[in-house]
Parts: C-alpha cells; structure tokens; sequence
C-alpha cells in the first residue's frame, strides 16, 4: 500500500477526529459553548492533532529507518564474500534493487505473475532476457545469489510495507479513541493545541539547523570516503589536476584554487570600483529622481540568473576577447578564458557591491558631512576624507561578501572559464575553478566509489569552508572596526 | 580696516599671488577639476554598468527572438497506401512496422513532385540533397499523425513540415552561401533552392508554438528542439517550492519573532538562517545529491529531488522576508489583541499573520524568482540529462519521473555543437526572463496595493 493512499487513511482519521471530538463535547454541555473551557473548534483541533502527529510521526521514523535494516537483513541473506568490504556491499545493493525493480515491472506488464517472479531461478529462466523484453536493462547476467536477495528483498518490501500501513493506522485509530475519551467540557483543549502548535513552529525553524547538519555531514562522510582511498598530501600539495578513469589521477587542488583566485581577483578589480563609485554617485551626487530610477536598473543586474550571463560569456564576451585583445596581441586563441569569466562575475557583482555600499554610506551620519563641507572641503575631498574611512569597514565586509560569492559562482565558469586546470599567469588562457570540476566530477554517469568521482565532495567542502571563513571574516570586520556614532 | 591688519595678511598672499576675485587660484581650479572628475567616475561607473545590462539583454534578445519562427514547408502529400499500408487494411497494428523510412521515402516523393509541378530546380543535385532539405524530424511527424488517423492513407493532405535547420539558419541569415562551402550540413545548391522555394510560397517562416511547447530533441535536428519538458518540470518544481517553503519558511519566522526566547539554540538557528544565504547554491545540488538520492534513494533528475534542493535554498530568503513583515507590524496590535483576552497564539494567527500576509506573499514571489533561475545544484542532481518525455501529471507520480528546468535546458543547449542551438538557447532565456518579469511585477504590484504605513 502505498504511503501517499496511508496519508489519505490518516487525514481521512483526522478528520473524523476533529469532527467526533467537537461533537462529543458541545454534547457534553448540551450545546452551550459558554460552559467549555476553550472554543468548541479547539476541541476538535485536538482530536485531530492528537491522530496525526503520532501516527506522522511514526510513519517517518519508520521510512528512515526502513532502509538501514532492509540493507542488513539482504547482506545476511547474502554470502560473506560478497559483501566483504562496504564498497562491494553498496555495488551488490544496488544490483539486488536493480532487479527487484525489474521483477516489479516485468509483474506490472504482466510478463511474469507475482508468484512466478518470486520463485524463478536462473537455473531455469533467462532472467536478464525477460526482464529486458519490459525495458528494464541490467548491466550483466543475473547470479544465483542476486536473484535470490532480489526476491527475498521484494518479499520484505512487501511485509514491511503491510506492517507500516498496519502500525500507522493502528496508531491513528488510538490516537483518536485517546482524543475522544479526554475530551469533556473541563479539558483545556486550546492550551494543548497551542503547544502543539508551538511544536510545530519550533520544527519549523530548526530545519535551518539540519540543513547545515545535512551540508556538513554529507560532504565530510564522503570526504572521509575520498581521503581513504587517496592520500591527502597529494590532494593538497599537489600542482598537477589530471584525473582518468583509469585509476591513477593526479587530484591536486592548487591549480584549481589557483583558478579561482584568479578569476575572482579579476572580478573584483572589474565589480570594486564600479561598484564603489556608483554606490557614491548614487548615494551622495545624484537627486532624487535619478536616484529612483538608477538603483532598481542596477539592481535588475542582480535579478538576472547567472546562466543567463554564464550565456553572455560564452557568446559575446568570450569571442569579443578573443578576436580583439588576445589573437592580436598574441596572447591565445580561446574564447573561455579568466579574462571572460572574470569580467562577466565582476558585472554580476556590481548591484551586490553598490547597494551594500550605498546603504553603508547612507549610515554615515549627516553631522560628519556637514562638518566636512564647513570646514570648506569640496564634496569630492568630503566624501574620499571624511565618509569614505568612516564608512571602509564596511565597505571592506560587502567587498568580502562579493569575492566570496564569485568563490562559489558556478554557472559563469562553468560556461566562461575552460576545463583545463593549468597554473599559469596568462589571463587570456582557459583555466578552471573548483566549481566547474565539481560539476564536472558530478554529472554524467559517476561511481560513488571511485576517488575522481569523490574528489568533487572534498572540493565542495574546501569551497565551503574558504565561503563560510570569508562571510564570517566579513560579518567580524564589520564588528569590530564599525564605528559608533550615537 | 587698518593697515596693520593688511600687512598681517600679507604673508600667505605671497603664497597665492594677488588676482581677481573673478577668477580662480590655481588650487582652487585644481581642487574643481578634481571635484567634477570625481563626479564624472561616479557617472560613468552608472553608465557603464548599465550598459553592459543593455548590451547583455540586447545580444540575448537579438539572437533569440529568431527562436519563437521557424522555417516551415507546406506541400500536399499524397499518402501512398502500397508504401504505409502495405496489408492494406488501414489495421493500426499492422502499420506500426513502417518506420521512419517508409515515411521518408513518401515525404522525399511529395516533396519532388511539388518541385516539379512549380518548375523548381537546381542544377547539380543528388535527388539526396533535395530531400534533405525537409528536416529528419518531418517523417516522425507524419508517422504520428498516420497512426493516429489510419483512415486518411491513400488521400493526399496539406502537409506543413519543418525545414531542416541550416535552411532555417539561412532564412534568418545565421547561414550564408559561404558558410555553407565549408559545412558538411549544407550545401549552397540547397541555399539556392531554399531562395526558389520561397520565391513560390513553399517555404515560410512563421510563429513557431512548437518552441514552447514539444519536447527536446536530438543533436541532430535543432528545428524540432522545445521548450515543453523544461516548462513543466520548472513549473512542477516552483508548485513544490510553494508547498514546502512557505508554510515551514512562516512557521520558523513566527517563532523565531514571536516565541523564541534569547537561547542557545535560537542563536544557532539565527545564525545558520544567515550563514545558509550564503552558501553557494552549488553546496546544495551536492547536499541533494549525497542526502536525497544516495541516502533516501529518490529517483535521480526528478523534479521532487530539485524542489527539495530549491526549497533549502529559498528558505533563508523567505524567512528573512517573513521575519522583516512581521516585524513591520507595531506593537500596539499585539496588545490590543493581548489585552482583550487573547491568547499569544491567537494573537499571533489573528491579527499580526493577516497584517504581514502582504510583505511574505511579496518575500515569496522574489524567492520563488530566484528559484526559477537557479542552475547549478540542478545540474548535480541529474536535471541536465536528456529527456524527451513529458513528466506524468503530479498525481501519477509526475514528481518522481525525469524532468528538465528551463535555466538548465538553456545551459544544455548552449554546450551543444551546434550554433542553431545557441539561437534556442538565447530564446528559452527570453522565455525564462519573461517568467521572471511578469513574477516581479506581481510582486510590486502586490506592494503597491497592499503596502501599509503604521
């Protein structure tokens, strides 16, 4: 049974919950609502919370869990040479699923009647033929053992599916015998749904917490992962990036931080001063009527997605590069370039530079200006003497929020940059970031179990670790160095 | 004034030679010029940024809008019976085994006989590069429709078939005859042909709704490449986003404004909400990636997997939005609700929720924009394979089956080899940009009209 049709069973419970116990109560005081305690609706809010959250509760801890014994009841089933190590395990998991997944549709298109695909053996039957004829192609032949964990995986699939709609409705059906038998006019029904509720709000907000649970334990595991089957040394004091599936890749970090450096070096010499000197026009020369129609048009900029301008590199700006600067002046002939990515993270980063700029020169208080401006400095000397060091911490903290996000800017490199990691001084060359090989490690057909495949998990967490120490960097210059005027 | 004053300032004249007090010491004339420079960097800072916007949108509009018109032959195809039904008992079972080919073979005759009833011609071509000129998507086309109405074999119909893509690139001027002595595709006795074609009304370029609608198709055939999968799986992930977002992205600002008391854990998850934005979006396709496919085992490329990376990524936006909403509501609504008897839940749910629906519904459509242009967790997550079937609908489990995105299908295509897919690229960005400006000025809109001044 699936568990969409259990969560209708579930609502359809709660439902009654609702209704049963509000009845039940406006019976209990002959249907004058003065004498409850809380409103009648209150009443009926709990039993229907009461029948969920348990049986909610319930059904997830059980699909969570579900897998790990699933996974340990197969390996038993299994013979011990197969699963000797975890790697060969989770490949022998996945044939196992595979063809369980077949014997499912080859019942669904009606080759095979449920009880024939739990008692074929290969022995007897082509099982890989057959399962083709339904779309289902599997890699190589159908061994003894993998049919038969296949099978008896199906068969607990089936039991535990049968078990989970038992248990849940159980639950549910307690759950509303539980509400209705508590519910009389003196049960404080409204408090008990507000702190329910207060629950659910405080669940609600602690999903920021495991997602960065989720970020951290995802990409350490696998670096972990990665580290075992390569030495770190090589990972971080190697200067060559060539990776083969073959198996013996150099994984050296350095030209790829080297490329990102690099690039976002360029970005910030483009975003920086643009970025400054329209946040100071914009927020000390220009009236009132420019000013509300240029700050929205620079922050369209920011609105735009960045494969968009990942687009606009690859099109125009890399071949514009190319054909203008770098064949005439002899400096190469690729159109992905660091010169193109840079230049188009550093347009992306303008509107992000200018309005935190804008509103950190806006904060500077009038009295400083005046004083400045009476002292008989011009506003240009008023503005690089007086407003610029008051407001530079700032400034310095939104200008390492910028470069952290060209670290992380993905689709830009990706389409800008080039795929060759070489260290190299030439501008014009195509070099590569650690956003465009973790891109690159990760799509396509991957083998979790291979260190080039790996690898893109142990730059993910270097690249969160380099974007995290920036923000935090930033958030602590802004502290420490901002001024206090009041 | 007296003269001991003057002698007394004297001295620092001789520093500014005596001039007119019409006209400017050489400081002050350097100190002016250094003033109207430093103005003239702020305005060109202006200018330049917003002119690399105008030349961006231009390049991208200017080569995509060619994408919405696509190059159509229309000429009367005579279904042969002997050829698509060879039984000859117009049995669908039966003429499912003519494959394209046969239908090729049919189109290719039409197309010939046409050229000949016009007096078409062109010197120095194969039979071979005549029939090319019809695009290899055209015999799929017509096979579909056939099988769909057996009865109409043996008539002849009005067929409008797309043309192949060169000639299409030729019509909008991306090919030209010289580019064609050196491609491989295309020959420029073909070019030739296209003009005559035109000359005699077969060969028109007109809207192309198959853009929006059909889905993606092979290297191969550029001309029959759409935008529909990608439509669908962006608008099934933005429905999923909704869902999922806001109601947990409220929960947590109402607690966080409202309940939370000054603790350990509050401050944990202030500050995880702030570190989360920022985060590079990437970071969240490997999350995706290593917890909701290799962990949960949810299919790889569906469209429920990228909601659920989106929704991670537009949760700090639209809590902080929420939370800014909420905050906006004076105080004085929650003591009146509180001094007449109302409970702080009930505070909270009747009076401050509705008053700061306005700021979260406007903090949910930016989040939800910024979702819709999101590429890169979805590139690790599988979205960027190929898929030419359109997702099921939502309650067949439409979630769980391979889609595209549009921001993808526009990175897709932009890797292909292919220069007519750069030109569909550009047109799925038009496309997409239009989502994003219609969602934002919703957005302003619902500003405008709601916004409240306390």
């Amino acid at each position: 049974m699936s568990v969409l049709f259990l969560l209708v069973i579930v609502a359809v419970l709660a439902l009654a919950g609702f209704l049963l116990c509000r009845q039940r109560v406006m019976a209990s005081v002959q249907g004058d609502p003065k004498l409850l305690h809380s409103l009648p609706g209150y009443y009926g809010w709990n039993g229907a919370i009461t029948v969920i959250l348990p049986a909610l509760a319930v059904l997830v801890l059980w699909l969570i869990v579900q897998p790990f014994i699933l996974e340990n009841r197969i390996a038993s089933v299994l013979p011990p040479a197969m699963v000797a190590d975890g790697s060969s395990l989770t490949l022998v998991m996945s044939d196992v699923r595979r063809v369980a997944s077949g014997l499912d549709a080859a019942v669904a298109g009606g080759v095979m009647s449920e009880q024939e695909a739990g008692m074929i053996r290969t022995e007897f039957t082509d099982v890989r033929g057959k399962l083709a004829r339904v779309g289902v192609a599997l890699g190589s032949d159908v061994t003894r053992e993998v049919l038969a964990a296949a099978q008896e995986y199906r068969v607990m699939i089936a039991w535990s599916a049968m078990a989970r709609t038992i248990l849940v409705v159980l639950i549910a059906v307690a759950g509303l015998i539980y509400a209705i038998m508590i519910t009389n006019k003196d049960f404080r029904a409204r408090n008990r749904v507000e702190q329910a509720v207060l629950g659910i709000l405080i669940a609600a907000s602690s999903i920021a917490i495991l997602t960065t649970v989720g970020i951290v334990y995802s990409m350490l595991s696998e670096t972990f992962n990665f580290f075992s089957q390569y030495p770190y040394q090589d990972f971080f004091f190697s200067l060559t990036w060539s990776p083969n599936f073959r198996g013996d890749s150099d994984l050296g970090i350095w030209p790829l931080i080297w490329g990102t450096m690099y690039i976002t070096l360029i970005s910030m010499i483009v975003a920086v001063p643009i970025g400054l000197f329209a946040a100071i026009y914009l927020a000390e020369y220009a009236s009132k009527r420019v000013r509300a129609w240029v700050k929205p048009l620079i922050e369209v900029i920011a609105g735009i997605p960045t494969v968009v301008f990942g687009l606009f590199a690859l099109v125009t700006v890399g071949p514009l590069l190319r054909d203008y600067f770098a064949e005439p002046l002899g400096w190469g002939d690729s159109g992905s370039s660091v010169m193109t990515a840079g230049i188009v993270i550093g347009i992306l980063n303008i509107p992000f530079i200018s309005s935190l700029s804008d509103d950190i020169i806006n904060a500077v208080p009038q009295s400083l200006r005046d004083g400045s401006l009476g002292l008989g400095a011009s506003k240009s000397e008023t503005i690089r003497q007086v407003l610029l060091p008051a407001a530079l911490p700032g400034i310095v903290g939104a200008c390492l929020m910028a470069a952290s996000r060209a670290i992380g800017e993905t689709m830009i490199v990706v389409m800008g940059a080039g795929a060759a990691a070489r260290l190299s001084l030439n501008p014009f060359e195509a070099m590569t970031t650690m956003t465009v090989k973790i891109v690159g490690q990760l799509t396509g057909d991957t083998d979790f179990n291979s260190p080039e495949t790996l690898v893109a998990f142990a730059l993910g967490m270097t690249l969160f670790v380099i974007t995290l120490a920036l923000n935090v960097v930033a958030l602590m210059v802004v502290r420490k160095y901002r001024e206090q005027y009041d | 004034m007296t003269d001991a004053t003057i002698g007394g300032l004297a001295a620092p004249a001789s520093v500014y030679p005596k001039t007119s007090l019409m006209a400017q010491s050489p400081l002050t004339r350097r100190r002016n010029a250094a003033e109207s420079r430093f103005k003239a960097y702020g305005i060109a800072a202006i200018v330049l940024s917003l002119a690399t916007l105008g030349f961006m949108l231009v390049t991208i509009l200017s080569d995509g809008v060619s994408a919405f018109f696509q190059a159509k032959l229309s000429f009367p195809v005579e279904l042969t019976a002997e050829t698509l039904d060879p039984v000859g008992n117009r049995n669908r079972a039966d003429m499912v085994k003519i494959t394209t080919l046969g239908y090729n073979k049919v189109l290719a005759e039409a197309f010939q006989k046409e050229l000949t009833a016009k007096g078409i011609a062109v010197a120095g071509q194969s039979d071979k590069d005549v029939a090319d000129v019809v695009s290899k998507d055209a015999a799929g086309k017509l096979r579909a429709l056939v099988l769909a109405n057996p009865e109409i074999v043996g008539t002849t119909i009005d067929a409008t078939v797309l043309a192949t893509g060169r000639v299409d690139g030729y019509l909008k001027g991306r090919v030209t005859s010289e580019t064609a002595l050196r491609d491989s595709n295309v020959t420029p006795e073909q070019l030739q042909l296209a003009d005559q074609l035109r000359d005699a009304g077969i060969l028109k370029s007109v809207f192309n709704w198959d853009f929006i609608t059909l889905p993606d198709a092979s290297d191969q055939r550029p001309e029959a490449a759409g935008l529909g999968v990608a439509i669908l799986g962006s608008a099934y992930m933005m429905l999923l986003v909704l869902v999922t977002c806001v109601p947990v992205g409220v929960a947590a600002s109402i607690y966080l404004e409202e309940f939370a008391p000054k603790n350990v854990w509050t401050d944990a998850i202030e500050v995880n909400i702030s570190n989360l934005a920022a985060v590079p979006s990437i970071v969240f396709g490997i999350l995706g990636l290593a917890i909701f496919i290799n962990f949960a085992g949810l299919p790889n490329s569906s469209s429920i997997v990228g909601a659920l990376v989106l929704t991670l990524m537009t949760l700090p936006t639209i809590i902080i939005a929420t939370r800014a909403s909420i905050k906006a509501v004076p105080p004085s609504i929650r003591d009146a609700a509180l001094g007449i008897g109302a409970s702080k839940m009930q505070m909270v749910f009747h009076h401050v929720l509705p008053l700061a629906m306005p700021g979260i519904l406007t903090g949910t459509i930016l989040g939800l924009a910024s979702a819709l242009g999101e590429t890169a967790p979805l590139l690790l997550i599988g979205m960027v394979a190929f898929v030419d079937n359109y997702p099921s609908s939502p309650l067949d489990g439409g979630f769980l089956e391979p889609a595209t995105a549009l921001p993808v299908q526009v990175y897709g295509w932009a890797q292909r080899a292919d220069p007519a897919f750069i030109e569909r690229s550009s047109g799925a960005i038009i496309l997409l940009l239009a989502f994003l400006v219609v969602m934002n000025i919703m957005a302003i809109l619902l500003r405008r009209r709601f916004e409240r001044r306390w």
